[in-house]
């Protein structure tokens, strides 16, 4: 089945630990797997990220959820396009992916004067 | 040999979008390429907590111009599958139809400008010329030449009579015919061959490494194509991707014409096997659940994730559009290439910042 509307369920997404991030991404493209992109929704006390990859047009997804405030591994050592997708959650969520190739400080899209992680429900500002 | 820092964009002659990159070049060779993205960002996805789910259909449609009815195609096909909605087989083939004029006109408008990038302004108007005859199509048919707001949750809401079909199948007839003798014009050009032909290669293996979406993929010789996935009427048609092999510049404007072609016959196609029916069915209850839904774009796959709780409000909305998944590509594409290339270079995966930015 190739997927044009795939409703996210336990069946095609896997739950996986803060540390395994790499682990599990070098699994998926070892089999073939492209890289999509990332998704990210604040849940309060944690922001759920989500890895979206691809194989014949059928998706797989990562889910982990970061707690606010710990840093997560970038993927961006096994797909490598996966950098400027981790800047945008970077800005837009505050989570902040270590090891970043190429890392805009959270001001990817925004300047230095606009609220900080402005797709929290609740954002910090800058200071 | 001296290094050189050159800012490209936000705003150069050649560039219809405003792309920033830093430039780092040696004897104008450029070395290294970054982006620097936020020159039109509007924050588009936050409405989303203030605006339900049904007025957000307004609000994507406004993500690109270009690509209008198919942001709220893709976005209507996640929340009906959220709410678990079968749309009306009529329904999907009219997505079809409009989908596909959007395509065309895309196509246009672009070739249009790559004519321009060469200084062959005739030749520019001369798509533009063929390119109005569709967006009258789809001003009589939508109401808007720009914005086709079609869709809605459940269906679309508007129909194409017989007498309408029979006018765009002769439009399409006249397309077909103006951009065939175009496109020798432009693809046989000495210029155009010597300033596109091994530029900007990018592999088979890379393009499929760096996540490129659309021409700029298949140009490079993966037959991937979200029509593929079956949404709307797609299923029902003759349809096979259109690739080409060499991942240049030209592979990539090659690519672009013949898809022009395959989405007039598309159209043809959808017209005759398209059945009477109702246009939209009413849906029920409120979205509830995480989706991801995907439809072929322009410009490639765009990917929509949408999170809803149960309430007329959605949680949560994520677009990737296609040039977001084109810059990682280009960055590969820059490094090497004579600094004259480089907006050429970047035309060839046909940037849409307005959407990338969002």
């Amino acid at each position: 089945m190739k997927d044009s509307a795939l409703v996210i369920t336990e069946e095609n997404t896997a739950e996986i630990p803060l540390d395994e991030v790499i682990t599990q991404s070098r699994i998926l493209k070892d089999e073939g797997f492209r890289f999509i992109t990332m998704s990210s929704a604040d849940l309060g006390e944690s922001v759920c990220v989500l890895y979206h990859m691809d194989k014949d047009l059928q998706v797989r997804n990562l889910r982990v959820t970061v707690p606010k405030g710990k840093k997560i591994a970038s993927i961006a050592s096994v797909y490598s396009c996966a950098f400027l997708v981790e800047n945008e959650i970077k800005e837009h969520f505050g989570v902040d992916f270590d090891g970043l190739p190429l890392d805009f400080q959270g001001m990817l899209y925004n300047d230095e004067e606009v609220q900080k992680t402005p797709f929290c429900k609740i954002g910090i500002k800058r200071v | 040999m001296t290094r050189t820092v050159l800012p490209f964009g936000p705003q150069h002659p050649v560039l219809p979008e405003p792309l920033h990159l830093t430039l780092t070049i040696e004897d104008e060779i450029v070395k290294e390429a970054i982006p620097k993205l936020g020159y039109v960002h509007r924050g588009l996805e936050k409405l989303a907590e203030i605006r339900d789910h049904t007025q957000m259909i307004q609000i994507v449609e406004r993500v690109c111009g270009i690509c209008s009815t198919l942001h709220a195609m893709c976005y209507c096909q996640g929340i009906e599958a959220l709410m678990n909605v079968e749309v009306p087989s009529r329904a999907k083939y009219l997505r079809v139809v409009w989908a596909e004029m959007h395509r065309i006109h895309s196509h246009l408008l672009w070739l249009g400008l790559f004519a321009d990038a060469f200084g062959f302004e005739s030749l520019f108007m001369q798509f533009w010329r063929i390119r109005e005859r569709i967006m009258d199509l789809q001003e009589a048919t939508s109401g808007n030449r720009v914005i086709v707001s079609v869709n809605v949750v459940g269906g679309v809401k508007r129909d194409i009579n017989k007498e309408t079909e029979k006018w765009i199948l002769e439009t399409l007839d006249k397309v077909a015919r103006e951009v065939n003798q175009l496109k020798t014009t432009i693809l046989d050009d000495f210029t155009v061959k010597q300033r596109t032909v091994g530029i900007g290669i990018l592999s088979k293996e890379k393009a499929y490494e760096l996540g490129a979406a659309g021409p700029t993929l298949r140009a490079s010789g993966i037959a991937q194509d979200m029509r593929q996935t079956g949404y709307a009427a797609y299923p029902e048609l003759d349809f096979s991707p259109v690739i080409e092999t060499n991942g240049d510049s030209y592979a990539r404007t090659v690519c672009r014409f013949n898809e022009i072609f395959q989405a007039i016959d598309l159209i043809r196609q959808a017209f005759a096997k398209m059945p009477e029916g109702e246009l939209a069915v009413k849906p029920k209850g409120l979205p509830k659940g995480e989706v991801v839904s995907r439809v072929e774009q322009p410009r490639g796959e765009v990917l929509y994730y949408l999170k809803a709780d149960g309430t007329k409000f959605l949680d949560r909305l994520r677009i990737r559009t296609p040039t977001f998944a084109n810059i990682p590509p280009l960055l590969d594409m820059l490094p090497g290439c004579d600094l004259a290339d480089v907006p050429i270079l970047i035309l060839t995966i046909d940037p849409c910042i307005s959407c990338t930015e969002r």
